[in-house]
C-alpha cells in the first residue's frame, strides 16, 4: 500500500483517551448509574468512553436476568448481535512462522479487554435503545474449562442463530439452546475455528509470501520495506 | 404488541389466523420441500429446508454455510489496511460501503481526522454503492415475480453507476479505495458533472420502477400483507435498514448517529412504511434509492478543496482498545467490532453483517405462508450470500 506520505516529519497522533476525557456525556453516565442502580450486584464492572460507547461486565449467572432487566426496564429493545472473544494471544502469532525453523516462544498471557474480566473466553451482546439510540456491550465471563452460559432466546429471539454460531466457533454451551446445530461447517468438524489456540492451517502449511520474498520496491527506500514499524 | 398500524395489525391477524388454521385442521401427509442451493430466488446459494402441508409452509429453515469464508479469523492474520481486501466481498453489491465502517472504526482507535473532503467523497461513494446494490434489488424484484423487464432496466442503469465507481476508484465490484486516514485517490476529472448527469438517469430509472413495478395490480397483491413483520418482533431479531423502516421503527444510522462523514450535511428524508409487509419493504427501499441520489447530488455541490489522506504513518499500528462502528448499509446495519492490543493487525473482528441477522427472521415468518410466497417474502428481506456467511 503507498500512502501519500507528506514530505516533513510525521506528527504523533492523539491517542482516544486524551481527547476523550474532554468530552462530558452526561448521557452514557446516567444510564450507567440507573442500570447500576438496577441491576445491582449483578454488574461487576463497566467501561464508558465518553462520547462513544459503553461497555458492562456482569456476573455469569446473571446474565439472563439481566438482559431481561435491560430489555424491560432499560428499553434495550434492539438486538444487535452476540459474540464472544477468546483473550489468550494466539501462540501462532499471525501465522507468518517459518514452518522450518523451530516455532518462537510468544507470551500467551491473558489479559481482558474493557471492563475487566477473569476467563479466557467472554461472551458479549450489543442492545440497543431504539428510541434514544444509545447503545450497550455486555460482557459476561465464561468458565474455561466448562464453558457454559443461559441462552438468551426468551430475551431477544434473534439472539438463536448467533447463539450457534458462537457455538461452533468458540465451543460454549447455551444453557436453554434447544438447537444448537453448526450453521457453517460439517457436522463432524472438530475444534473451535475462532479460538486463539486453533491453527490457520493455510498459514501453517505454507510460508506466507509476505516473509520470504522480502525485497526493496524498485525505486524505494530500502530501509523502509524492512522496518518494523518503529517510527509509529 | 405495541404501536400498530391498523393495517398492520389486520393482516399480522391474518397471519396468525392462517397460522392458527393449521393446526385446527385435519393433518394431512406433509412434504419436504428443498428450495436450492441453487435456485434463482436464493441470490446465491442460500439453501431453504421447507416442511409443507399442502400448499402452507409448517416449518422453514434456511441452511447458510455454502459460502463462509471465515474473515473474522482470517482477519486476526492481517494488518489493518489488508482487512479492507477481505470486507469488500462481504456484501459484493455494494462493496465500498463495507469498507467505511471498517476503516472508521480503526480511525477511532487511533485517533486521526480525516480531511473534509475525504469525508465528503466517502460520502458520496458510499450512498453510489447503495445506488448500485439497491437498483439491483429493484430490478430483480420484478423476476422473482416473473415480470422481467425491471431487471433489464435495473442492469442497464446500474452499469452507470459502476462506470462511476470503476472510474473513481479502479475497480468496478471491489474498490478497495477506503484507507485509513482518508482515501486513495482524488476523484478523477469530469468525474462531478458524469455523476450529475448519471444521477438524472437513476431518478428516471427510480420513477420506471415504480410505474412499471409498484402500481402493477399483480406486484400489489403478491406482496401486500405478505410476510408481516410486527415491530417489536423487527426490534427483537435485530432487522435493520428497509426491514426495520418498513416496520414502522424511524431509525436510521446516518441520521441518528453522529460518525465522520457528511450525511447531515445534505437534506434528505429518512421513509417509514406502518406496514411491515413485503410491499412495504420494497417501497422503502425505492424512496430510499431516490434520496440517495438526492444526497449525492448536493453533495457534489459542496466538495471542499483540499487533501485525502490525513498524515498517517507508512505503518499502521492502531493503539490498545475496542471500538464499535456501523453504518447504515445498503443492506441494514453493518457494524464492526474491533479489538486492537497495539499490533499491526486486529486482535479480533466481530463482523455484524445485516444480512445474517435480517434472514435469521425467516424460521419465524414463513410458517404458515403458501409456497410462492416464500420467493417474495425471501426477496423482499433482501439478502446478499455473502453477507450471511461472511
Amino acid at each position: 500500500m503507498v500512502l501519500n506520505l507528506p514530505s516533513e516529519k510525521v506528527k504523533p497522533l492523539s491517542s482516544t483517551s486524551e481527547t476523550a476525557t474532554l468530552v462530558v456525556d452526561t448521557a452514557r453516565e446516567e444510564l450507567l448509574a440507573s442500570i447500576k442502580n438496577s441491576l445491582g450486584e449483578a454488574v461487576v464492572d463497566s467501561h464508558l468512553k465518553p462520547g462513544d460507547d459503553l461497555w458492562i461486565l456482569v456476573r455469569t449467572d446473571a446474565w439472563q436476568a439481566s438482559l431481561k432487566k435491560l430489555r424491560d426496564v432499560h428499553s434495550f429493545d434492539y438486538f444487535c448481535f452476540l459474540s464472544a472473544i477468546d483473550w489468550m494471544p494466539s501462540p501462532y502469532g499471525r501465522g507468518e512462522d517459518d514452518p522450518t525453523e523451530p516455532a518462537p516462544e510468544r507470551d500467551t498471557t491473558i489479559r481482558p479487554g474493557y471492563a475487566g474480566g477473569e476467563t479466557r473466553i467472554q461472551v458479549f451482546v450489543r442492545v440497543v435503545n431504539s428510541t434514544t439510540h444509545i447503545g450497550l456491550n455486555v460482557k459476561a465471563d465464561v468458565d474455561d474449562t466448562t464453558p457454559v452460559i443461559d441462552s438468551l432466546i426468551s430475551v431477544y429471539a434473534g439472539a438463536n442463530w448467533h447463539e450457534r454460531e458462537a457455538h461452533e466457533m468458540f465451543g460454549i454451551d447455551f444453557a436453554g439452546h434447544s438447537d444448537l446445530r453448526n450453521m457453517y461447517l460439517p457436522v463432524d468438524f472438530e475444534g473451535y475455528p475462532l479460538r486463539k489456540d486453533f491453527p490457520l492451517l493455510a498459514r501453517m502449511v505454507k510460508p506466507w509470501p509476505g516473509i520470504v520474498d522480502v525485497e526493496p520496491l524498485p525505486g524505494g527506500d530500502s530501509s523502509d520495506a524492512t522496518n518494523d514499524g518503529d517510527e509509529s | 404488541m405495541t404501536m400498530l398500524g391498523d393495517r398492520q395489525q389486520l393482516s399480522y391477524i391474518a397471519s396468525q389466523a392462517a397460522d392458527a388454521r393449521l393446526n385446527l385442521e385435519l393433518e394431512t401427509e406433509g412434504m419436504t420441500l428443498n428450495i436450492g442451493p441453487q435456485h434463482p430466488a436464493t441470490h446465491g446459494t442460500l439453501r431453504i429446508i421447507a416442511r409443507l402441508d399442502g400448499e402452507q409452509v409448517v416449518w422453514a429453515e434456511p441452511a447458510c454455510g455454502y459460502m463462509h469464508r471465515g474473515y473474522e479469523k482470517l482477519a486476526e492474520v492481517r494488518t489493518f489496511p489488508q482487512v479492507t481486501t477481505l470486507v469488500n466481498r462481504i456484501d459484493w453489491l455494494g462493496s465500498f460501503a463495507n469498507e467505511v465502517p471498517f476503516i472508521l472504526a480503526a480511525e477511532k482507535l487511533m485517533g486521526i481526522e480525516v480531511p473534509t473532503r475525504a469525508q465528503y467523497i466517502r460520502t458520496i461513494l458510499f450512498e453510489l454503492s447503495r445506488i448500485a446494490n439497491v437498483s439491483l434489488f429493484l430490478g430483480d424484484l420484478g423476476v422473482q415475480l416473473g415480470a422481467i423487464t425491471p431487471v433489464f432496466l435495473a442492469f442497464r442503469d446500474r452499469e452507470y453507476v459502476l462506470n462511476l465507481i470503476e472510474s473513481a476508484t479502479g475497480g468496478r465490484f471491489h474498490p478497495n479505495f477506503d484507507r485509513i486516514g482518508g482515501l486513495k485517490d482524488d476523484l478523477p476529472a469530469g468525474w462531478i458533472d458524469e455523476t450529475r448527469a448519471v444521477m438524472k438517469k437513476l431518478r428516471n430509472f427510480c420513477d420506471q420502477i415504480e410505474d412499471l413495478l409498484f402500481g402493477n395490480e399483480i406486484f400489489q397483491s403478491r406482496t401486500r400483507g405478505i410476510g408481516v413483520i410486527p415491530r417489536d418482533v423487527a426490534l427483537q431479531y435485530g432487522l435493520s435498514g428497509a426491514n426495520l423502516r418498513a416496520s414502522g421503527v424511524d431509525w436510521d444510522l446516518r441520521r441518528d448517529q453522529s460518525l465522520p462523514m457528511m450525511w447531515n450535511k445534505a437534506d434528505w428524508k429518512v421513509w417509514t412504511h406502518p406496514d411491515g409487509d413485503s410491499f412495504a419493504r420494497c417501497w422503502v427501499r425505492l424512496q430510499e434509492t431516490r434520496e440517495s441520489t438526492k444526497i449525492v447530488d448536493q453533495l457534489l455541490g459542496s466538495i471542499p478543496a483540499g487533501p485525502v489522506m490525513a498524515k498517517v504513518p507508512k505503518i499502521i499500528k492502531v493503539p490498545e482498545g475496542e471500538a464499535w462502528v456501523s453504518t447504515e448499509n445498503p443492506l441494514g446495519e453493518m457494524g464492526y467490532y474491533v479489538v486492537s492490543r497495539g499490533d499491526l493487525g486486529p486482535f479480533r473482528v466481530k463482523i455484524r453483517s445485516a444480512s445474517f441477522n435480517n434472514i435469521s427472521i425467516t424460521p419465524w415468518l414463513l410458517r404458515g405462508v403458501y409456497v410462492p410466497d416464500i420467493v417474495t417474502i425471501l426477496a423482499s428481506l433482501y439478502f446478499i450470500l455473502g453477507d450471511i456467511d461472511r
